[in-house]
């Protein structure tokens, strides 16, 4: 049917199914979620529903924290301090399930958030990461080079600003507050929401004002 | 079995924010679920903060969920010091979350104290 399809490609593609031969550790996840479903561990309907919980969760979260820093000093003070505690008591989003350091963005500082060790993020308030997170790629070159990791997203910081990585290799969980754009004082936190992105949180971008 | 030799003591850090630390520069091998990065072992920074007590991940990877808690600090070093070649900005830095028993007081002179 593809290829009687009239918007057929005019290069040829893999297709998109996920029905490569399985390596050893998706046998192993696959044999291990059998056994804990047959001795009566969880369902599979529970499972389910967790997996459905985790993408309930998606950077608008981390966004709508964004914004609410940017609009109120105090709030922002006390998420800078102590960033779960912040959250938990003043922002709509349960379940925190870690500690969250939250850095800051400023016109001497930029920040980026890198996992080397395996791929920790701050999913509840972010949803899952993006594949390149994950990639070896990055997680081995954010560290060693990370003025030349976010000049590939885009991002090229001035020479003259301090460049922190954070490795978040324990228990710790981060979030970046970007720098708000020029041109956005005054703007309504529903607004400001708009414009933050996901990469802006992990620090592989920068804020703009046109979103 | 916690990471193999030094130990970790209690919950009481035995850092504070502003000292000069220096990560051991263990490389045991065999099963061992290890968070701390082999390219910083054995280099030398300053404690940004010190996040709690955690419990050991070494242990808690093989299902003892009684692990001892460990201070757990964030540790920043300057990214000349970590890597010889680095060209970026010399006031850039990493910060990179180490737990107590990887860490040793800095020697005195020691290069790389992170600014």
């Amino acid at each position: 049917m593809p290829h009687d399809d009239p918007h057929a490609h005019d290069h040829d593609h893999a297709p998109i199914e996920a029905d490569g031969p399985q390596g050893y550790y998706q046998h192993l996840a696959a044999a291990t979620r059998s056994l804990l479903i047959e001795k009566g561990v969880f369902s599979a309907g529970d499972m389910r529903a967790i997996i459905e919980k985790i993408d309930e969760r998606s950077p608008a979260l981390g966004a709508k924290i964004v914004a609410r820093a940017w609009t109120d000093a105090g709030f922002r003070e006390r998420l800078l301090a102590e960033g779960k505690k912040a959250i938990e008591a003043e922002m709509d989003i349960d379940a925190v399930a870690a500690d969250i350091v939250v850095v800051e963005n400023t016109a001497d500082v930029h920040n980026v958030v890198v996992c080397t060790l395996c791929s920790c993020y701050p999913v509840f308030i972010l949803g899952r990461p993006p594949d390149w997170y994950k990639s070896y790629a990055y997680r081995s070159r954010a560290v060693r080079d990370p003025r030349g990791v976010l000049r590939e997203f885009g991002t090229e910081i001035d020479p003259a600003r301090e460049v922190r990585v954070h490795d978040s290799t324990a228990d710790m969980r981060y979030l970046v507050l970007p720098m708000q754009p020029e041109g956005t004082e005054g703007w309504p936190e529903d607004k400001l929401v708009e414009i933050v992105t996901r990469d802006t949180m992990v620090g592989t971008a920068e804020v703009r004002a046109a979103g | 079995m916690t990471g193999g030799g030094i130990t970790g003591s209690g919950t009481e850090p035995r850092f504070n924010p502003g000292d000069a630390v220096t990560v051991s520069a263990r490389f045991p091998t065999g099963r061992r679920h290890l968070r701390t990065p082999f390219y910083i072992r054995g280099k030398t920074g300053e404690v940004e903060r010190v996040c709690g007590a955690y419990k050991n991940p070494e242990d808690l990877a093989f299902g003892n969920y009684d692990a001892a808690r460990v201070p757990l600090y964030r540790v920043r070093f300057d990214q000349r010091h970590v890597w010889d070649d680095y060209a970026g900005n010399p006031a850039d830095t990493i910060d990179i979350e180490i737990y107590e028993h990887w860490l040793e007081p800095a020697a005195t002179g020691d290069p790389g104290d992170a600014a």
